[in-house]
């Protein structure tokens, strides 16, 4: 790995460890199939192929995402095996209440976010290449909690009754752990890409605030409450629909970051070249760059999911496209970006404006994400605040 | 692109420059902008409401002038519309002018660069190998291909070119992202509303606005079988079948003919154990002449029948007129005296005479349960259930009505227990209640019986009689003028109470009795009140000498009393009681034929495709030039990529360190 922050990383793994990692994936989704071969419908041996088939793409290349999805996949495990049959557990077993037991797990990962983020700034402050090291490992080991937190709490929906039990990408509680996780991942793949460990802080603080926001609603709402689906709810769409969406909001919302360190710099810049965040970020290039790179993702990611959302509609509501809030506030985000990029692609335009531009994005994606299901009544049917 | 503008900007016709707008970035720009911000208003308004709600909410003036501007729908307003045919405009002239020079990019190698222009490239490198030009040449040109890219060889004067090319599909990402837009749009307007629009606008079609028997819609509201595109909605009871659906528009509705007939045979809801609903089906039976036998299937949310083309989806339900057994308890003098029992169904209609007025029931509403806060409980949380009950509407003949909520289960109050009946005139505001007492046999029976007793003037007149006989003995008076008077006056405060309770009496005190004596007499009637109509009940227990009246028997007085008292309030005729019930359901089924959808979804799969290609598959160019130098041969080698131009720093060095480690072409200094 060279140092020079900002250049690209394009460093490849042996081709013996892809293979190895591949078929590991392979192994898995096959045991998974044949074990589960007579209660999966079609659509869950899909998922379960193509998620192993992401999972295999992620890794070949990425070590840390492969210790990531170890580490996840063996915690979880323990995690069910210790259940056994019994949710009461969850407040006597030791491991479970101190550490895997959904809740538990979903602390932890909180806590270590928000850890992350102070360590993060933290490094920069004292410009050390050690604490941002340190503040790597947070982000990593809270993104691992969130994730086992999650596949806990999937057990332990099947515990409460068989037909309770779903995926949980239901609700809001649920996609805010979601979106934490996919956030960190994406930022942690482009701090590696990257080679720049500097704007840690700026996306974790996008993180710990939804935490944040998250632990009031858990404290204040009880939303961490496992709810049966509502019949609407009941669709694999929602499997791949959700997921698909938090990856456009996470990117989005690194993107937005981004921008912000962009503008602290190129303001610090203007008044105290030689101050910290003047030099201690990246260049301002690479951080426009990876405003682009990420808008970019984002924008794929959302385009997938907001037609997935409408194949579900098509099933769930009667048609395609509706008019409905969410609907229409998905299309304001997605045409926003779409805009966006066209600015950047087409008339090349950079820094300051594309950066606000970033930022603001955020703020409609917020609004598409929360501010729907808070002021606007209409056919989506969960997550009311 | 305007770099890539063929005209030159002196001679343009106007064609030329309309052209040129339509296909500029700033518009399309604009465009998208300008739509994303049209489109909140929909969203903050709520779309497709009863009109008359929108004129409550907006008052007249806001209310027209929103109409006007199509705010009530604006998804299908003409302005909006014509943002996006704007857009779908620019896309396309968009691609048409950069469609041709983009293919031919996906393909073309790039043959005919110079020397010069490598060397100016942000990435080149050059190095010499000792072998001959010949075998440079092929090894390069295996090389390249082995690492996934086109090459092509051009003999120059005195070198040659090698042309590669990896990614050029990029491009292809730019001609389906932007033709699925158009795609898309297309298809939506097949599956839009608008050829309803405009037939209505020509006058073929009249949208209906109040709501009448199927038999009684006029022809202009139907639409014909056809192949055009609608989202209609009905209800079936259960039991029962449809070969219509009517189709929402403005503030009215078409009917649209199915060309087949679904039946529904049950609805279900089924619940988790914690109560909430679990699912909600239907089973179908879609009866069609093209079907060998009739198709039964079973629908629920998420899970919709398609037939022919036709989607059909649970969408809701609702009561499916449950049959109901009343029994018409006379609360009027003119309603007769002994209650009558008769059957009807839930939104079923009836007029009632009685002495020369009329009026209409309306039968609007049934529940076999309702779980309500308790009101004997503080916590509203605590819930339970009321039992069944009925809603109905009394419309007089001036066309206003109460609306009235009965409940078949007493409920009991201070331990004692009522019918209850909640009226209210109007929709918004809360019931106010009429309580019924149950006599000791657990029927209506005794609080009729004194009621008639009170509507009875001859008993009436005898019990005035005796009560004016015992208080004049009392004083030992025998003066006739006064004890007739008195009589008539009790008897006239029996009446007065009776038509309009002991607020109709105080009036009566207030408005006749001299100021002087108000204070001393107004009491003083009211307590004759109160005990003339003691009398009246407790002479209708007709109990043995010296037997007084019970406990019991004095409460169950005193609610009668009370309930009398409010009756001219409750304001009507009747109190009917629901005595037996048989709950039909009715099954909301949404129908929606929308021939655009496969023509939407082919557009989605290129607008996946073709965003992942424009970002994930840079389009990537190499250029080698081998030119033979006395023994050895130079090799300039240059290459440029059409994005990520960070990630290419790295791809290109690779790529030439390949190049120059592959036996032939190992570099000598
Ligand atoms: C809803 C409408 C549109 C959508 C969703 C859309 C989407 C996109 C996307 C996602 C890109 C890739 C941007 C990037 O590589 O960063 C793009 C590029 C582009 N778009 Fe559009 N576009 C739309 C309308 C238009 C219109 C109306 C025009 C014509 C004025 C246009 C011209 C272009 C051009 C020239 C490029 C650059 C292609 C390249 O060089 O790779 N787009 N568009």
């Amino acid at each position: 790995m060279n140092k020079i922050a900002g250049t690209m990383l394009t460093e490849t793994s042996s081709s013996l460890v892809q293979w190895l990692w591949r078929s590991a994936m392979a192994l898995v989704a096959i045991i998974l199939i044949s074990m589960y071969y007579d209660v999966f419908d079609y659509y869950e041996v899909g998922i379960v192929v193509l998620t192993a088939v992401g999972m295999a793409l992620l890794g070949q290349n990425w070590p840390g995402i492969r210790w990531y999805i170890a580490v996840v996949g063996l915690l979880s495990l323990f995690a069910v095996d210790r259940y056994a049959n019994d949710l009461s557990l969850a407040n006597t077993d030791f491991f479970l209440s101190y550490m895997l037991a959904s809740q538990s797990a979903v602390m932890w990962m909180s806590v270590l976010f928000v850890m992350a983020m102070v360590v993060y700034f933290a490094g920069l402050m004292f410009r050390s290449e050690f604490i941002q090291k340190v503040a790597t490992a947070l982000t990593w080991s809270g993104s691992a909690m969130g994730l086992v937190g999650l596949m806990v709490r999937w057990k332990e929906s099947y515990l409460i009754g068989s037909d309770v039990g779903h995926i949980p990408v239901s609700n809001l509680y649920e996609v805010f752990i979601l979106f934490a996780i996919i956030t960190s991942i994406l930022y942690l793949f482009y701090e590696r890409r990257y080679q720049t460990r500097a704007l840690g802080g700026f996306v974790l603080l996008v993180i710990s605030s939804a935490v944040a926001f998250q632990l009031w609603y858990t404290f204040e709402r009880h939303a961490h409450e496992i709810q049966p689906l509502v019949p609407a709810l009941q669709s694999y769409w929602m499997k791949i629909h959700v997921p698909a969406n938090f990856v456009g909001y996470g990117a989005f919302a690194m993107a937005a970051m981004i921008g912000v360190a962009y503008l602290l710099k190129s303001w610090r810049q203007s008044v105290k070249p030689e101050g910290i965040l003047a030099t201690t970020l990246p260049e301002m290039a690479v951080m426009d760059d990876l405003m682009y790179k990420s808008i970019a993702l984002g924008f794929a990611f959302f385009t997938l999911a907001t037609i997935l959302g409408a194949l579900w509609a098509a099933e769930a509501w009667g048609g395609y496209w509706s008019w409905d809030p969410k609907e229409t506030w998905a299309l304001i985000v997605w045409l926003n970006y779409a805009a966006w990029l066209h600015m950047r692609m087409t008339k090349g335009w950079h820094g300051r404006p594309m950066a606000w531009w970033a930022v603001i994005g955020l703020f409609v994606t917020i609004f598409a994400f929360l501010g729907v299901n808070m002021f606007l009544s209409g056919l989506h049917s969960y997550g009311t605040l | 692109m305007s770099a890539s503008n063929p005209l030159s900007a002196s001679r343009k016709t106007f064609s030329q420059r309309l052209f040129l707008f339509l296909g500029s970035m700033d518009l399309a720009i604009t465009l998208l902008l300008a739509l994303a911000i049209a489109s909140i208003i929909g969203t903050v308004l709520q779309q497709n409401q009863p009109y008359s709600d929108y004129l409550i909410k907006f008052g007249p003036f806001w209310f027209e002038l929103f109409e006007s501007a199509g705010l009530y729908d604006v998804y299908s307003a003409i302005w909006f519309l014509s943002i996006l045919v704007l857009l779908v405009t620019s896309t396309s002239v968009c691609v048409t002018r950069n469609g041709p020079a983009m293919f031919r990019d996906m393909w073309n190698l790039r043959t005919h660069v110079q020397r010069k222009s490598l060397g100016a490239m942000r990435h080149n490198t050059m190095w010499s190998v000792e072998s001959t030009a010949q075998a440079t040449v092929t090894t390069l040109e295996s090389t390249f291909s082995k690492l996934g890219f086109r090459v092509r060889q051009t003999p120059k004067t005195d070198e040659v070119l090698i042309s590669a090319m990896r990614g050029g599909m990029n491009r292809l990402g730019y001609l389906l992202t932007h033709l699925a837009i158009v795609v898309i749009c297309l298809g939506g307007l097949m599956d839009s509303n608008l050829p309803l629009k405009l037939a209505e606008w020509r006058g073929q079609i009249k949208v209906e606005t109040q709501d009448l028997p199927l038999s009684k819609i006029p022809a202009a509201s139907i639409l014909a079988v056809g192949s055009q595109a609608f989202r209609g909605s009905v209800n079936i009871p259960e039991g029962q079948s449809s070969d219509v659906a009517f189709v929402a528009m403005r503030d009215g509705y078409l009917v649209q003919n199915l060309p087949f007939q679904v039946e529904v045979k049950d609805f279900r809801i089924e619940h988790y154990a914690t109560g909430q609903p679990k699912s909600f089906e239907s089973d179908l039976v879609v009866y069609d002449d093209d079907l060998a036998e009739p198709l039964t299937t079973t629908i629920s949310v998420n899970h919709p029948l398609i037939y022919k083309g036709y989607a059909i989806y649970q969408a809701s339900f609702s009561d499916g007129g449950s049959a109901l057994s009343l029994e018409a308890w006379p609360l009027d003098s003119q309603a007769g005296k002994e209650p009558l029992s008769f059957d009807t169904k839930v939104f079923e209609r009836r007029k009632m005479h009685w002495g020369d007025n009329t009026s209409q029931l309306e039968i609007t509403a049934f529940r076999p349960f309702n779980i309500n806060p308790d009101p004997t409980e503080d916590d509203p949380a605590n819930v339970r259930n009321f039992g069944p009950s009925i809603g109905f509407k009394l419309r007089a003949n001036t066309g206003e009505a109460l609306e009235y909520q009965n409940y078949m289960l007493p409920v009991t109050r201070d331990g004692r227990d009522f019918y209850l009946s909640g009226v209210r005139t109007n929709p918004n505001d809360e019931f106010g209640y009429l309580y019924l007492p149950i006599d000791e046999q657990g029927e209506l029976t005794g609080f009729s019986h004194f009621l008639q007793r009170l509507h009875d003037k001859k008993i009436s007149e005898v019990i005035a009689r005796e009560m004016t006989l015992a208080t004049l003995n009392e004083v030992a008076n025998t003066d006739q003028k006064l004890a007739q008077s008195l009589q008539d006056t009790l008897i006239k405060l029996v009446d007065m109470f009776v038509k309009g309770g002991f607020a109709n009496v105080t009036t009566f005190i207030e408005t006749t009795l001299p100021e002087a004596e108000r204070d001393s007499l107004g009491p003083a009637y009211l307590s004759m009140l109160r005990e003339i109509l003691a009398r009246v009940y407790v002479d209708g227990l007709n109990l043995a000498e010296q037997q007084s009246p019970t406990e019991s028997q004095l409460m169950f007085l005193q609610d009668a009393v009370d309930a009398v008292g409010s009756l001219t309030r409750y304001g009507s005729p009747i109190y009917f009681m629901l005595t037996d019930y048989e709950h039909v359901q009715a099954s909301g089924l949404q129908i929606a034929h929308s021939p655009g959808k496969p023509v939407v979804y082919f557009g989605c799969a290129m607008l996946i495709f073709g965003v992942f290609l424009l970002f994930y598959l840079p389009q990537r160019r190499f250029w080698a030039l081998v030119k033979e130098n006395g023994q050895q041969t130079d090799i300039l080698l240059a290459g440029m990529s059409n994005r990520n131009p960070r990630e290419f720093d790295g791809f290109f060095e690779e790529i030439s360190e390949k190049l120059k480690h592959t036996k032939g072409n190992s570099s000598v200094r």
